[in-house]
């Protein structure tokens, strides 16, 4: 089954994401923001990246970015978590290579069928 | 399949109220003149967590709450939005009552309606009057180029020309994924082109060169088409046409998506109350919330008792230390399994070694549970914050020391009596501004608060530079209440040390900023309860210094074993001062001060161990048969007069009072190796009963 | 068969009554006389040990003993109860009793008896209250007087008894 790395500054979604997720058979891995998640990508392989944007230390989107500077993360799909109002997020997040992304507030559910989409 | 979330919420209450106090800290920090941004950006971030947590986890009244703050914020550390005090302030005042709400829900008590929507106007005229271009209240609705179509667009199916732009798969987008979702929602046929694939050599294997006709067969609508190419908007184009009006040219061509950029201008009304109303009213509000929040301040303490953060280093060390004892262990085991006299050597590393990674082991399991001091002291800038405002005057915070580590124990029990003397403090020692220029000071008041180690305690003081205690005026109240007789002879310090005294302040004077039927007399006996002391320092005029000295840890000592006759005691290393014999001539008996000896330039009093202690079978009587320890508790040194030293060895505090009672001069108790029980001495304590 | 299975159970019934309408009290000599403390009290019975003396506390607090750990007071109840110090031999029983105090801490403390006697099984309403006069031990510590095979057995208040003076006033001046 497929591996994912959640990364979230907040506990409690991380938490939330990563039960979800092992729940329906993915291998989880967590980090708390984007430097840990670099960390982590590059000694580790993911199939999948699912981050949220406001994070201290290195941002979702720049993490987004130096994902896609690393071979083996070229087409690896990467969402982002973002709110609703963060339009110009969205805009930044493509930009920076984001596959797409996923509006918080969100239930366990849609979280779930959006990471089946890309993941098949 | 469905999840419930409620698994989740400790944790969510847990990092909300954390990220409630760094937007508290955060706020009271900024310098308006000179904003700090990473500062703005992590309030910014933590409101931010909160809206998206209490959203996702179904709490919708944080998340509407939360979301004005969101929105405040975010244009504050955009730039977009000047940092006011006002505006601070009406933060800050939120932040109290998300606070309430949160308590609420994760007591399942009801919302303070009330006050949430009096808040919740606050913030919004701070949105709107503040000095600020058009702002959008409401999040900005997403606005795909959706309008043109008609959603009752459902015929026989659709056409759907994609031609995905080179860089596409970089997005990690595949169009598989596409069509798999779009099979889902009927029958796809597909036609490839492979027109746009350039020559062999020219190939990048990296980009897209295909694009497809599609057919889409079904009773499909146009939204959820769009919704599967909703990512790829923009690296790609896109055209759908519906079957069953191919002839006609309703094409709906998606090239650019048509972001709107003008924020719907539905700013919320302004609200009939007129701004210095309003200003007032939350003044008002701010300053319920200051009293409010002083009762309520206990509780986030209790709250925290039950769980500690470890740093993962720290557990790292500890894993490696149980893997050395273990080794150790084996090691010895092997030795005693088939044991020899020439072994002996082999078995005294061994147990030299065990005793090594113990006492590591035990010192890294002492380290876990400390914690900075600045757990304590992480409340007072808001304290003085709110209290100064209230009573009008003007009143900076120094804080020193704050990683300052200490048992987790001690921090908990040390937050209160520290409120008590910091509100003391500003209540009572800080002069009101006029008062203070007249008396030529500066008219901002200094309280500082300090923590440091010192000879294995750690001492943590209050200093104001406020008008300091008077000490007639101490004596005489003592002597109205009773307390003293008009003839008692008082050193400056026992003078000061009246306050400490049950019954010394009366009803009256405990306002309600310090507090009721909480007297400096109970705060001495909490911090005394824990092995420390609290002693006052103060000049008339410039300031008082209170300083409570307390053990590092509760739990492990340092200790010098001393035998007198044939009992035991510890005294903790940290007081030791040397040991001497003494010789007669260094002996003097001063009238009203009892024996004393000369150690270079002072007499210091000494305290017959055997007579304190009742120790009959004791062997030296005579001063220069025994040996005398001299020792410092607080900066009183004294003699302890002993028959012999034993060894050092770190030894287990034991409460004695946890089953028996407290006893002046003893601070607890250990288990010696033998079995026995040994007394720890108090310093301090034992000055004091030397005195007496 | 039908009859055996009816006795059965009304013998449960009676077992059960029984438990509930009695109380069981370790029972112990202080010179001639009896006394009983609650079984549920009663934590375990050492012989004497020597203790280690805390200066400065009534005579009858002899010191503190190492229990698995625990600092843990020994109090002579002949002393306390003024009945005069015996001479502690290896013979010398320490009842260990255990109390929750309000907080709802435990409270230990062992007790030096001249001897222990039995567990006896005291019916509730047998107890009577203490009388007013006479008694060497203060009747503040007595909660009742059974009387079991034609002794007096004073039924003594554990909780008072681990009540030592001066603990746990607020006001220690």
């Amino acid at each position: 089954m497929a591996t994912i790395l959640a990364v979230d500054d907040s506990a409690s979604m991380r938490q939330m994401v990563s039960f979800t997720l092992k729940g329906a058979g993915y291998t989880v891995v967590e980090a708390v923001d984007g430097v840990d998640a670099l960390n982590k990508a590059q000694t580790q392989s993911f199939d999948c990246v699912v981050t949220d944007v406001n994070m201290p230390n290195k941002d979702g989107i720049t993490l987004i970015a130096d994902l896609r500077k690393l071979p083996k993360y070229k087409f690896t799909p990467m969402l982002m978590l973002t709110t609703e109002s963060g339009m110009d997020k969205k805009q930044a997040g493509k930009a920076a290579g984001a596959t797409g992304w996923i509006v918080k507030p969100f239930n366990p559910d849609q979280l779930l069928k959006t990471i089946k989409k890309v993941l098949g | 399949m469905s999840i419930d979330m409620a698994q989740f919420h400790q944790v969510f209450f847990e990092e909300s109220f954390e990220g409630l106090e760094a937007m508290e800290s955060g706020l009271l920090n900024l310098d308006m003149g000179d904003v700090d941004d990473e500062e703005i950006n992590t309030i910014f971030r933590a409101a931010h967590s909160i809206k998206g947590g209490s959203g996702t986890f179904g709490f919708t009244a944080v998340s509407d709450f939360t979301h004005v703050m969101e929105t405040l914020l975010d244009e504050m550390r955009d730039g977009r939005r000047q940092i006011t005090q006002p505006a601070v302030d009406v933060l800050l005042g939120s932040v109290d009552c998300l606070k309430e709400m949160l308590t609420a829900i994760q007591d399942e008590q009801d919302i303070d309606e009330g006050q949430v929507s009096e808040y919740q106007k606050a913030l919004e005229t701070e949105l709107n009057g503040g000095e600020q271009s058009s702002v959008a209240e409401q999040p900005v609705a997403e606005v795909v180029a959706d309008e043109t179509v008609t959603a009752l667009d459902v015929g026989a199916g659709w056409k759907i020309s994609f031609s995905p732009h080179a860089h596409m798969l970089k997005t990690g987008n595949d169009p598989v994924r596409m069509f798999r979702e779009l099979s889902e929602l009927g029958e796809l046929k597909s036609t490839i082109d492979f027109q746009g694939v350039p020559d062999f050599y020219d190939l990048d294997p990296e980009n897209c060169h295909l694009s497809w006709s599609l057919e889409l067969l079904g009773e499909v609508n146009e939204d959820e088409i769009n919704e599967i190419f909703d990512w790829v908007e923009d690296e790609c184009d896109l055209a759908i046409q519906s079957l069953s009006r191919s002839d006609e040219s309703s094409e709906q061509v998606q090239t650019e998506p048509e972001e709107a950029t003008d924020k719907s201008d539905t700013v919320a009304q302004p609200k009939e109350e007129s701004s210095p109303a309003n200003t007032e009213k939350t003044a008002d509000k701010v300053e319920k919330q200051a009293t409010a929040k002083a009762k309520k301040d206990t509780k986030p303490a209790a709250k925290g008792s039950s769980s500690i953060r470890v740093d993962t280093g720290k557990i790292d060390i500890l894993i490696n230390m149980v893997g050395e004892l273990v080794i150790t262990q084996s090691m010895l085991s092997l030795v005693g399994e088939n044991f020899e006299l020439n072994n002996l050597d082999q078995l005294k590393n061994g147990l030299s070694q065990l005793e090594r990674h113990t006492r590591e082991l035990q010192e890294s399991v002492m380290n876990i549970r400390m914690l900075p001091i600045s757990f304590v002291f992480s409340r007072f800038p808001r304290l003085v914050h709110d209290l100064s405002t209230k009573l009008d005057k003007k009143i900076e915070l120094v804080m020193v020391g704050e990683n300052t580590e200490v048992d987790k124990t001690v921090v908990e029990l040390l937050s209160d009596p520290l409120v008590h003397l910091v509100r003391n403090s500003l209540d009572h020692g800080i002069e009101m501004p006029a008062d203070r220029v007249a008396a030529g000071k500066p008219e901002m008041g200094t309280i500082t608060l300090e923590a440091y180690h010192r000879g294995g305690q750690i001492v943590i003081e209050v200093k104001d530079d406020g008008k300091g205690l008077n000490k007639d005026v101490l004596r005489q109240k003592a002597i109205e209440k009773g307390l003293i007789d008009e003839d008692t002879v008082l050193t400056d310090k026992q003078t000061y040390e009246l306050i400490f005294m049950a019954g010394f302040s009366t009803a009256a004077e405990l306002s309600d900023i310090s507090g009721r039927g909480v007297g400096m007399d109970v705060v001495r006996r909490n911090i005394q309860s824990l092995g420390g002391n609290i002693e006052i320092i103060s000049e008339l005029g410039k300031g008082s210094t209170i300083a409570i000295h307390l053990p590092l840890t509760l739990a492990i000592l340092d200790g010098q074993s001393i035998a007198v006759g044939d009992e035991r005691f510890i005294i903790p290393l940290g007081s030791i001062v040397e040991s001497i014999n003494i010789k007669k001539e260094m002996i003097n008996r001063v009238a009203g001060k009892g024996e004393t000896f000369r150690l270079r330039d002072e007499y210091l009093p000494i305290v017959r161990m055997h007579e304190i202690f009742d120790v009959k079978t004791a062997k030296a009587t005579k001063l220069t048969d025994g040996l005398v320890v001299v020792v410092d508790g607080q900066g009183m040194r004294c003699g302890l007069f002993i028959d012999d030293l034993l060894g050092q060895q770190q030894v287990v505090i034991k409460s004695l009072e946890a089953n028996y009672r407290k006893v002046e001069g003893v601070s607890g108790a250990t288990i010696l190796g033998d079995g026995s029980v040994a007394l720890i001495l108090d310093i301090p304590g034992l000055v004091r009963l030397s005195n007496q | 068969m039908a009859e055996q299975v009816e006795n059965n159970e009304t013998e449960q019934y009676d077992e059960q009554k029984k438990l509930e309408n009695q109380v069981q009290f370790l029972s112990f000599t202080l010179g001639d006389e009896e006394y009983g403390v609650d079984i549920l009290s009663v934590q375990e019975i050492r012989s004497w040990e020597p203790v280690s003396r805390i200066p400065n506390v009534p005579s009858y607090e002899k010191g503190v003993v190492n229990l698995r750990g625990a600092i843990v007071p020994i109090v002579d109840l002949r002393e306390r109860f003024g009945l005069g110090h015996l001479a502690y031999s290896p013979l010398t029983v320490v009842v260990v009793l255990q109390i929750e105090s309000q907080e709802g801490q435990n409270r230990t403390m062992g007790v030096v008896v001249d001897s222990v006697s039995d567990v006896i099984d005291v019916e509730k309403k047998t107890i009577q209250s203490a009388p007013n006069f006479g008694t060497k031990v203060s009747t503040e510590f007595i909660n009742g007087l059974a009387s079991v095979n034609e002794r007096m057995v004073m039924l003594l208040d554990v909780e008072k008894l681990l009540k030592l003076d001066g603990l746990d006033d607020e006001n220690e001046s």
